[in-house]
């Protein structure tokens, strides 16, 4: 087992994915020369110098469409947004082009793209640059969404994004870059839409994914001092989704909270909540909560900031109240 | 150095204004690093240290009804617009006496009386819409790097304000890079200004060292602006001596390349004028001196200020959470 940070594992991914296949290409700011504004195509124009490591002004709406042109005739874009903050101004790319194009093409055009950049809340960067987005593009049809939150993960999920013959938004943690820990030796992909128990338990089901896994893991760890043993089911994908999972693990707990980054109203969490309830009603002993952001832009102020994010102690409060 | 003296006792004044304003920003954003490093201030922090001469020229030549759009690398260009730097620096501390309540932070500066606000080119092109609309004779500017004019809101909006004859004046601060994208790897043309013939607009280039002269250039282009002659896009040419924000080392470029341009140093060069137009060196020391005092209070004044109400968190999301 090799101990990598989940930024390493992300460049070792797509590193032994471009040395695979000669038809992906990595575009985005900052990506070659500077080596990644967070560092995540560390070394990789060398590697593969500047026709498949490529930098580009700052045109997200411009180099989202290249992408996307290129995959209709048979490259195999990953498109780097240096945060999900500046994919706004290439979302119609991404959702009027790239998530369409098989459907209106009748299948005549598959879209292999990854779009992948960093993605979250926190570091006191303020309402413009401290946003989760998956919600927003797990509500389209058509793209893949994918959101790891170990470096194991990352690596794993990353590949299959890569092979994938569809356009997967993937959205990395910034908080999380620096985290270390073990990714296997040796090659392995994980499969698109399949979640994992990261906590065996008895009491509540946590589900989560991304960043958010550590706030119900310590949420968990607080929890096992009063007695309560929670579970947490990392949903890894959106979209697809490994309901199962989730409808096993409530049958056996009886009781669910959705732990995310993002805001509550029409997030991901709601249509968590709604499978629950319309799969495994007659399982359920509470209704399900969900811990988030909360509902406003994200301040600058560090008080504000902490109060707004989803905590361990948010979720333990929930927790407690639904034992109660 | 080429210098060019003031000849009479309103330019001196002036241009001792000018540079009161300039060392008074330097001397802000020293103090802002500082309190940056030991982490008294958290996420980004863009510095504007080098290219002060280009917010402070540019804003002498509006009047108090005229409106500033500044983006992210926004404290030189609220200074000069005269914003006191004690609400500013708080700001920056994330403290309820900030300019934004602490709400916004470094990168979101606004002051409405002050018609001061953080934002881009299509919303200084609504700015300017609005006051042709309302008959009122106020010209915005608008502050943007070189590279955030390959973003498809600066055609779009540029077009726009050409074909509406739009009262405003785009100013691209080109400090070389972007990031570390260099301009020669993100831009087909080489001066940015030049996209206006695409407009058929009015545009302009001038160096961005001396303070004086880009004062004179933007009036030229103020003013055509607020005789309804339509908007300019001016590139001014000038240099950030630090990184891209804070975290950035500036790896990219050569300690000679910086070297070379701090010996173009738009404070050392208003310095040098003024004592060449006749004031005493220790007369501006002690400007100086005051200005260091002023921050130096500034920074205790944010320091000692409160942090936000947690009431807060859910005020002003809607314009009628008061
Ligand atoms: C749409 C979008 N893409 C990327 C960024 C990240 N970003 C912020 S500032 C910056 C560089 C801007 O350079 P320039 O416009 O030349 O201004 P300067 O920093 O040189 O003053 C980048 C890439 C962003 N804020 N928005």
């Amino acid at each position: 087992m090799a101990i990598l940070t989940y930024r390493e594992a992300l460049n070792r991914a797509m590193i032994e994915e471009m040395k695979q296949d000669p038809l992906i290409y990595l575009m985005g700011e900052e990506v070659g020369h500077y080596q990644g504004a967070y560092k995540v195509s560390q070394g990789m124009l060398d590697l593969f110098g500047e026709g498949r490591v490529i930098d580009t002004p700052i045109s997200e709406n411009g180099f989202a469409g290249i992408g996307v042109g290129s995959a209709m005739v048979g490259l195999r874009p990953i498109i780097e947004f240096m945060t999900w903050n500046f994919s706004l101004v290439a979302i119609d790319q991404i959702i009027n082009s790239a998530a369409k194009m098989n459907y209106m093409s009748g299948g005549q055009f598959p879209m292999p793209i990854v779009f992948r950049g960093a993605g979250g809340a926190g570091g006191r960067l303020a309402a413009q640059h401290s946003q989760a987005f998956e919600s927003w593009y797990a509500h389209c049809p058509g793209l893949k969404v994918v959101c790891p939150a170990t470096p194991k993960d990352a690596y794993g999920l990353l590949k299959s994004s890569i092979r994938d013959n569809n356009p997967t938004i993937f959205i990395e943690s910034e908080v999380l870059y620096g985290m270390k820990g073990e990714v296997p030796e040796g090659e392995f992909t994980i499969p698109l839409g399949l979640g994992e128990i990261k906590r065996k338990g008895t009491d509540i089901t946590l589900v989560t994914w991304s960043r958010a896994l550590s706030f119900a893991e310590e949420a968990a760890l607080i929890l096992e001092k009063e007695g309560i043993s929670v579970e947490i089911v990392d949903l890894r994908s959106l979209r697809p989704l490994d309901e199962n999972l989730i409808y096993e693990s409530v049958k056996k707990t009886n009781r669910a909270v959705v732990v995310e980054e993002g805001w509550p109203v029409a997030g991901f969490g709601a249509q968590i909540s709604h499978l629950i309830q319309k799969n495994v009603f007659s399982y359920l002993d509470h209704p399900v909560e969900r811990v988030t952001q909360m509902d406003v832009p994200m301040s600058y102020a560090a008080n504000l900031e902490k109060m707004s994010l989803p905590s361990a102690n948010r979720v333990a409060d929930t927790i407690r109240e639904m034992l109660r | 150095m080429v210098s060019s003296i003031p000849k009479d006792s309103h330019s001196v004044s002036e241009l001792k204004e000018f540079y009161r304003q300039m060392v008074l920003i330097r001397k802000f954003e020293e103090a802002a690093a500082k309190a940056y490093s030991v982490g008294k201030i958290g996420g980004f922090l863009h510095l504007y240290i080098g290219q002060e001469a280009v917010g402070v020229g540019s804003i002498a030549a509006l009047t108090p009804h005229d409106y500033i759009v500044s983006t992210y690398r926004d404290h030189g260009h609220a200074l000069a617009r005269g914003l006191h730097p004690n609400p500013l620096m708080a700001e920056l501390f994330g403290k309820a006496t900030g300019i934004s309540k602490g709400n916004g932070g470094s990168m979101h500066f606004f002051d409405k009386n002050a018609h001061f606000m953080g934002g881009h080119i299509s919303l200084a092109a609504g700015i300017a819409f609005a006051s042709k609309y309302k008959k009122e004779d106020s010209v915005t500017i608008c502050f943007f790097g070189e590279g955030a004019a390959n973003i498809g809101s600066f055609h779009e909006g540029l077009n726009l304000a050409a074909i509406w004859k739009l009262p405003v004046v785009f100013i691209c601060e080109n400090n070389h890079y972007a990031m570390g994208t260099p301009e020669y790897r993100a831009l087909a043309v080489k001066d940015v200004s030049i996209r206006a013939h695409a407009y058929d607009m009015a545009r302009d280039h001038i160096e961005g060292d001396e303070v004086r002269k880009v004062r004179d250039h933007v009036k030229v282009a103020v003013e055509r602006a607020r005789r309804g002659e339509g908007p300019t896009l001016i590139e001014v040419s000038t240099y950030r001596f630090r990184g891209h924000s804070m975290s950035d080392p500036a790896k990219y470029r050569t300690k000679e390349e910086l070297e070379a341009y701090k010996k173009k140093d738009p404070l050392m060069r208003a310095r040098h004028e003024l004592e060449l137009g006749g004031i005493k060196p220790n007369e501006l020391d002690k400007l100086e001196t005051d200005i260091q005092t002023q921050i130096d209070e500034a920074y205790q004044f944010a320091e000692t200020s409160p942090e936000p109400p947690l009431s807060q968190l859910h005020k002003y999301v809607y314009a009628e959470d008061k």
